[in-house]
């Protein structure tokens, strides 16, 4: 109680109130996170939106990014309990709902990306943290009649230095929660950090050892109906007619209903519900994309790219001294469309009143998510609640502008008028769209007599991802198109960048690491091109051409020594080596292959050297690039979406295949100590490694790749 | 009515018998560890014991497992195998998003029972078509390491 007390009052919360404060005591039982339940409702010390402290010491985050897997419920707890100084066996997390106070520091809306929970959380956390312990601090000075700066917090304690007396926070919370909280707290320097900076265990690892973990396909509430939808076979395409007499004779079938995006068959479980779908007939209208292939596409695309496109970087004159150079080399690359094929297939629970809506689900994006729900059911934004469950990955396809998943649920529930889950399965999810684009390049660089560089240019050809969406730049370049090309870090004299955009009509989306998954293969690859065509080593090229980049530079050295590049290797292996930005990071890897005489290709080992910026769980930061390297390395090897006759050709593991435990190199991190601002983690592992595998079958087996994933019959012997 | 133990308890479900025992595990009993990934045993995400012996439950029709016995991730840690790895796991700090370790730590405790310290050939063949889109397959390999080597000293770390 003393908690709402503390919420209702004006001006604790950056953004004014937290809309029905209270409400996160009362009606969001927190999911079982990290290890236990937080403190029943009633007595706690909520300084601000992101803490609460009850008379059982148990202190609860609340945690404003959704964990996907990259370590959020850890690394933010951290930040905030490196300031309270508390006993971190005692803390607990808890997902926020949403509201504008939990809003990401830049985007204006709360959600889970760009590899940015650290960087946008890093004040904000740490001052909530602050807050709440010079409160904690002056309660129990108040209490003993002392100064406050004669007394100090330690692991959950105020102890007064001199007399040695203790309070634990808990004995401290009704004093606290009558306290205004204090403006602009001193933080920490660095070195005092004692959680910052040092790995800890993540506080999820032990419900997600049981099955105790509750992810959006595990949530089960009374009265619940489960649906599958039958969406269209071509993207675009529409419902003409259906006939449902065979699926409604099946067991367990309640309703079949047709909504937008297809036809929905709901019942009362999901195998039902998949019988059901399987009898249904429907025709379809399949819309102009029935023709749609990938062989045209890469045909049409070819043609645009060896078109002059839109302008996106100009230095010099790259054209000019392109055509007057001694030795000019010039290639084209192409990458597939490619799933985010989380383990966990899409999935959503609506619970949908005549005032209120309520949503069970794994997101990357709960504000967008909200407010669509609300456009669908006809409700204020505000009569809708998220509630934010693990996500079985998300890989940027669970933070969609359009909620997709979210709002076609939604639909479900506003036409059958009862709970409803609406499971998509593997192959639904695999062909229901918004993947990263296909692209395809043309690159050419002019050496001079010297075998200096001095021109680059560069046509890139694929869809827009943000055209459309709210984050729409509205001008003719979409960064996200260009980013990791355009602003190469390489001392090139001339530079022309130019885009070719596309429309195609297949929904395409943010795929781990965006725009830099596919530019770095090609920038990386053909850095790899020029330096052999100068008769340079690729990595000595590289420092001399980044000598102005310390933190390139810094990454790049350590990952060759520590991969030993330049020593002899056993005969068929090859070492190929790439550096990159993004996100605020900088990563070079070392990768070291053999090339079978059937043409498969085996990575053995990949050195990686990552340059974040200020660390908060270099043990998280370990994992996120053997994380990042595993689903580059699934792309690099096997991942491809292809459509014939419209259609997606792929459907689940066994023609969509992901890498594999006998595939899995061995993976060696290192960390450049650094105090610059936090980059990220979750993304930036993913973009050096197509080119570093590339780079080294080139070493090994003398062949160039320039098509992803890479194709064994181009590397077969003889 | 198709009967059988799941984690030592008893259970009779009326249901369609072509139902996948997955499908009964997570809506029909209840329990939501393991998990759907694809349908068609592709990824393992679904794995359970029948009998001692790792299998996909997706594939599994309900009326095959009559009378049997059934061992899920909620009951795994009753076993010492399966308690070694769930340790191992934790010590290794190997889940990210966490939706696959459910058939990971099956298909681990299932190696273990077999092998009781796996070389790294056994581990790569047993947790070959357990699928991880997170990546975490390095410190599966080490947690199973680590688990073996619990195991051998009589369950110390």
């Amino acid at each position: 109680m003393m908690g709402i007390v503390n919420l209702s009052r004006r001006g604790f919360l950056k953004n004014g109130i937290l809309v029905g404060g209270g409400l996160i005591l009362g009606l969001y039982p927190p999911l079982r996170s990290a290890g236990g339940t937080s403190n029943p409702q009633g007595e706690s010390f909520m300084p601000n939106a992101f803490i609460r402290i009850g008379t059982n010491d148990i202190v609860t985050i609340i945690v404003n990014k959704s964990e996907m897997g990259q370590g959020v419920y850890t690394a933010l707890p951290m930040l905030l309990a490196e300031e309270l100084e508390v006993d971190w066996t005692k803390v607990r997390i808890e997902p926020a709902p949403v509201d504008p106070v939990y809003n990401h520091t830049e985007w204006g809306v709360q959600g889970t990306g760009g590899s940015t929970s650290v960087l946008s959380e890093w004040e904000r956390l740490r001052k909530a943290g602050a807050t709440a312990r010079v409160m904690l601090l002056k309660a129990a000075a108040d209490l003993w009649k002392v100064d406050p700066a004669s007394c100090r917090a330690e692991k959950g304690f105020v102890i007064h230095n001199a007399t040695k007396r203790r309070l634990s926070y808990g004995k401290l919370v009704g004093k606290a929660a009558q306290m205004e909280p204090p403006k602009n707290v001193p933080l920490k320097e660095p070195k005092d950090f004692k959680i910052i900076g040092k790995s800890r265990r993540r506080l999820d690892t032990p419900e997600k050892t049981d099955g105790k973990a509750i992810f959006g396909i595990d949530v089960r509430i009374p009265g619940m109906l489960t649906s599958v939808v039958a969406r269209p076979p071509v993207f675009g395409g529409k419902v003409k007619s259906f006939n449902s007499d065979k699926a409604r004779a099946v067991p367990g079938v309640k309703e079949m209903v047709e909504i937008d995006s297809g036809v929905a068959v709901v019942a009362d479980g999901f195998w039902s519900a998949h019988k059901g779908r399987e009898a249904l007939e429907i025709v379809w209208d399949e819309g102009p994309l029935a023709k749609l292939s990938t062989e045209g596409m890469r045909e049409e695309y070819g043609r645009l790219a060896k078109t002059p496109g839109t302008v996106a970087r100009k230095k010099g004159s790259a054209q000019e001294r392109f055509s007057k150079s001694a030795k000019q080399i010039q290639a084209e690359y192409e990458v597939p469309y490619l799933a985010h094929a989380c383990m966990e297939p899409l999935n959503c629970l609506v619970d949908l009143r005549n005032d209120h809506c309520e949503i069970w689900t794994g997101t990357q994006f709960q504000t967008l998510d909200r407010d669509s729900a609300a456009r669908v059911a006809g409700l204020k934004p505000e009569q809708v609640r998220i509630h934010t469950t693990f996500l079985g990955g998300g890989f940027g396809r669970r933070g969609n502008p359009f909620s997709d998943f979210v709002t076609e649920a939604v639909r479900v529930a506003k036409a059958v008028k009862k709970p409803v889950k609406v499971i998509w399965t593997r192959e639904d999810d695999m062909r229901g769209g918004y993947y990263r684009p296909i692209w395809y390049d043309r690159i050419a660089a002019g050496l001079d007599e010297k075998g200096n560089l001095i021109a680059w240019k560069h046509t890139l050809v694929g869809q827009s991802i943000l055209s459309g969406t709210p984050f729409d730049p509205k001008g003719d370049v979409d960064p996200a198109s260009v980013e990791g090309a355009k602003e190469i870090p390489y001392e090139i004299p001339n530079i022309l960048v130019d885009l070719h955009t596309p429309k195609i009509g297949v929904p395409v989306l943010w795929w781990r690491s965006v725009g830099h998954s596919h530019t770095a293969f090609v920038v990386e690859s053909f850095m790899d091109e020029v330096a052999h065509a100068a008769g340079k080593d690729p990595y000595e090229l590289r420092r001399k051409l980044l000598s102005k980049h310390p933190r390139h530079l810094g990454v790049l050295k350590l990952a060759a020594e520590k991969a030993g590049w330049g020593k002899p290797l056993p005969k068929g292996r090859g070492r190929g080596i790439a550096v990159h930005e993004s996100f605020g990071s900088f990563i070079a890897q070392v990768a070291e292959v053999s090339v079978s005489p059937a043409g498969k290709v085996h990575v053995h080992k990949v050195v990686c050297a990552i340059d974040c910026g200020r660390i908060v769980n270099p043990d998280t930061i370990k994992a996120q690039m053997e994380s990042g390297i595993v689903f580059g390395l699934s792309a690099v090897l096997h991942g491809e979406i292809t459509f014939k006759n419209g259609r997606v050709v792929q459907s689940n593991f066994h023609d969509y295949p992901l890498l594999s435990m006998s595939e899995m190199p061995m993976v060696e991190v290192h960390i450049v100590p650094s105090q610059e601002k936090s980059g990220g983690v979750g993304e930036p592992g993913v973009p050096p490694i197509a080119p570093a595998v590339g780079n080294a079958v080139f070493a090994a087996a003398g062949k160039r790749i320039r098509r992803l994933p890479i194709r064994s019959e181009e590397l077969k012997k003889g | 009515m198709i009967s059988f133990g799941v984690n030592g308890k008893k259970y009779e479900v009326d249901v369609r018998p072509d139902t996948p025992l997955l499908w009964v595990l997570r809506e029909t009993i209840g329990l939501t560890g393991t998990k759907y990934g694809c349908g068609m045993a592709q990824c393992g995400a679904c794995t359970v014991h029948v009998e001692g012996e790792a299998v996909r439950s997706c594939i599994t029709p309900v009326s095959s497992i009559a009378g049997k016995k059934i061992i899920t991730i909620e009951g795994i840690g009753m076993t010492k195998e399966g308690k070694a790895i769930q340790e191992a796991w934790i010590a290794d700090d190997v889940p990210q998003c966490g939706y696959c370790q459910s058939g990971q730590i099956m298909a681990a405790a299932a190696l273990l029972k077999r092998i009781p310290k796996p070389a790294g050939a056994d581990i790569d063949q047993a947790m070959e078509e357990i699928l991880c889109r997170c990546g975490t397959y390095q410190r599966i390999r080490r947690a199973i390491h680590r688990a073996g080597k619990m195991m051998a000293k009589g369950g110390k770390k």
